[in-house]
């Protein structure tokens, strides 16, 4: 269940509250989240939507720990990450959080089986189980015939299925998908989207998702729009179109 | 070890940029590793010379000569307990380019004298029974491919004519910093044959019983021939050697201000290469830390890479000079110590290592303090 009110129960996966986020240009304060209550149980797969600057990409940052609210809180799986030290949150995105870039980010320099192994070189796994783990996950997406492929030899589509897989790789709490489909033609941009729709239906991932496509907005389960750094309404999938 | 493809695959990312930094290493390191050779061979003198001995020269000069006399008189000096002398020969063997120094010895004191060199007790027989014998060191027999029993001829250049000598020994240094292409023959030869300053030596070398005494002892043998016609100038040997150096000029001011001209810029060059390296990787930098990668392994990352060029460049440029000195002194004589120090190569590798680190502490800070959301931002 995705609740914008603030007055979910205290069981949700992710919980914001009141969060904020001001920066300072200059002498102005632009205020790009403000007072922003957010409950998200887990399973949930969620897109964000709103026009350019309405704070979908800050919120995602925050809610990812990537970035610190100027106010308000995020607790997920009990854990309050606004409170956490720098070098706290680091370790805790190494282990609760997968990230999907737009532009995939591959590192050109290594393989798709090194950029998906990444994540996996924190944990203490043995080279044996990593190369277990890395495996799966590029047979979850498709993929398992170019692990020794450089992103340069890969297709858009099949670069952002390897970075899909390097999100799902160390079994995050949860996917943050930052405009996946963003930068993928209408065929390539469906693939990765049946891929996420599998990753929610069949091994039960959370996803939050910010996108500008409505048709990548109508997979989500529950789609919030963002306005001014407000979210303005809450539509259930299918009505997003 | 789970890292090391990672550091390896960005140093092969642009690997004409890589092999230009190593080469640059390599280049520095090479030039530092020739410096230390020269540098060495200058100082050899210094850092062999005995602490127990002490060098006679004539107070006006070191090319006036002393009288024979003096020999028994330094031996009388309390707390000397060897004398030797010998005289500078000066000659030309074949052409002027084959220098080697070659010294006339007191066949009977010159040996007990010089311990670090050694000669087998039959050489040393037969070069007494002959007065034109001649002893010569390992290194220079082998730059001539002498044998015992050569018959060698050398043009003198202060005393005239041609010398002809018989090989008949060979010594070797007993540490590996020993000169070994000295040319020994006979005081009494040359004292026969020269036709001026008959009964004069060159300088005198005494050994002392105590080497805490040479202050003393220097004052000593030097009051000892205050006012006679023939004034003495003693000194340490060290001394004595350090101030052959010096009329070089400066030697080591002349390294280091080069060395360190080289380093600098080399430190300058890699510093910017490694600042636009870190630059062009914002985005991925940015990744590894979204996943999880601390800023302390960022810095570290960066820093490793440096190091790893620096390591791999400079063992390159110190182990070409070492295969440069292997071939000897390519100067015919002028630097007949000519050898890289495992020291040197030590030091050097420290400092390519530490011009490294220099080089990337910043590259690598800036990296490490990156903010996420914002690197990831910039296209």
């Amino acid at each position: 269940m995705v609740r914008i009110d603030g007055r979910g129960d205290g069981d949700a996966l992710i919980r914001a509250r009141g969060l904020g986020k001001t920066y300072r240009r200059g002498g102005e304060e632009i205020h790009v989240l403000q007072g922003l209550n957010l409950d998200v149980d887990a399973g949930e797969f969620i897109a964000f939507m709103g026009p350019s600057g309405s704070g979908k990409t800050t919120l995602l940052n925050l809610l990812g720990g990537l970035d610190v609210p100027s106010e308000g809180s995020v607790t997920v799986a009990g854990d309050e990450i606004t409170r956490m030290s720098g070098r706290k949150l680091t370790a805790w995105r190494s282990r609760h959080v997968g990230f999907v870039f737009q532009m995939y980010n591959l590192i050109p320099v290594l393989t798709a089986f090194q950029n998906v192994e990444l994540p996996l070189l924190l944990t203490s796994l043995s080279k044996a189980q990593r190369r277990q783990h890395v495996e799966t996950a590029l047979e979850v997406v498709g993929l398992a015939d170019r692990m020794t492929h450089y992103p340069r030899q890969l297709s858009g589509g099949q670069e952002q299925r390897v970075g899909i897989a390097r999100a799902i790789v160390a079994d995050p709490t949860f996917l943050l998908c930052d405009e996946p489909t963003g930068d993928l033609d209408r065929k390539s941009a469906d693939e990765a989207l049946d891929l996420i729709d599998r990753l929610v239906r069949e091994y039960g991932k959370t996803v939050l998702m910010v996108t500008h496509d409505p048709l990548a907005a109508e997979r989500a389960h529950v789609v919030l729009y963002l306005e001014k750094g407000v979210l303005v309404d809450k539509v259930t999938a299918g009505r997003a179109r | 070890m789970k890292y090391v493809h990672l550091v390896l695959s960005n140093l092969f990312r642009k690997k004409t940029r890589t092999a230009l930094t190593t080469g640059s290493f390599a280049v520095a390191l090479f030039l530092f590793g020739i410096l230390a050779v020269v540098d060495g061979a200058f100082q050899q003198g210094v850092d062999v010379a005995g602490v127990d001995r002490l060098v006679v020269l004539n107070r006006v000069s070191i090319i006036q000569p002393l009288p024979l006399a003096y020999r028994d008189r330094l031996l009388r000096v309390p707390g000397v307990t060897h004398v030797t002398f010998a005289n500078w020969f000066g000659g030309v063997y074949q052409d002027e380019r084959n220098f080697f120094p070659q010294f006339a010895i007191d066949r009977e004191s010159y040996r007990q004298m010089f311990t670090e060199f050694v000669v087998p007790d039959d050489q040393w027989q037969a070069f007494q029974t002959d007065k034109e014998g001649a002893i010569v060191g390992e290194a220079l027999a082998e730059r001539f491919k002498w044998k015992l029993g050569d018959r060698i001829p050398i043009k003198g250049t202060i005393f005239a004519g041609t010398w002809e000598f018989n090989i008949r020994g060979i010594y070797h240094g007993r540490r590996v910093q020993d000169d070994t292409t000295q040319f020994w023959f006979r005081w009494d030869y040359l004292d026969e044959r020269k036709a001026f300053t008959k009964g004069m030596v060159g300088w005198y070398t005494v050994r002392i019983a105590n080497p805490d005494d040479a202050v003393r002892l220097v004052k000593a043998i030097d009051e000892n021939f205050v006012n006679s016609p023939f004034e003495t100038k003693t000194d340490t040997e060290k001394a004595f050697a350090a101030s052959f150096v010096k009329q070089m000029g400066n030697i080591q001011l002349l390294i280091l201000t080069v060395g360190s001209v080289v380093f600098f810029t080399l430190l300058l060059v890699t510093g910017n290469t490694m600042a636009i390296a870190v630059r062009e990787r914002t985005r991925e930098l940015a990744v590894l830390k979204a996943v999880g990668f601390s800023d302390r392994f960022v810095l570290a990352l960066v820093i490793v890479e440096t190091m790893i060029v620096a390591a791999v460049g400079g063992g390159v440029g110190l182990g070409l000079a070492k295969l440069f000195t292997l071939r000897g002194d390519p100067t015919g004589g002028l630097l007949p110590f000519f050898y890289l120090a495992p020291e040197d190569i030590g030091v050097g590798l420290l400092l390519a290592l530490a011009v490294g680190l220099a080089a990337g502490v910043l590259p690598a800070l800036s990296a490490s303090r990156l903010r996420v959301v914002d690197a990831l931002r910039r296209v």
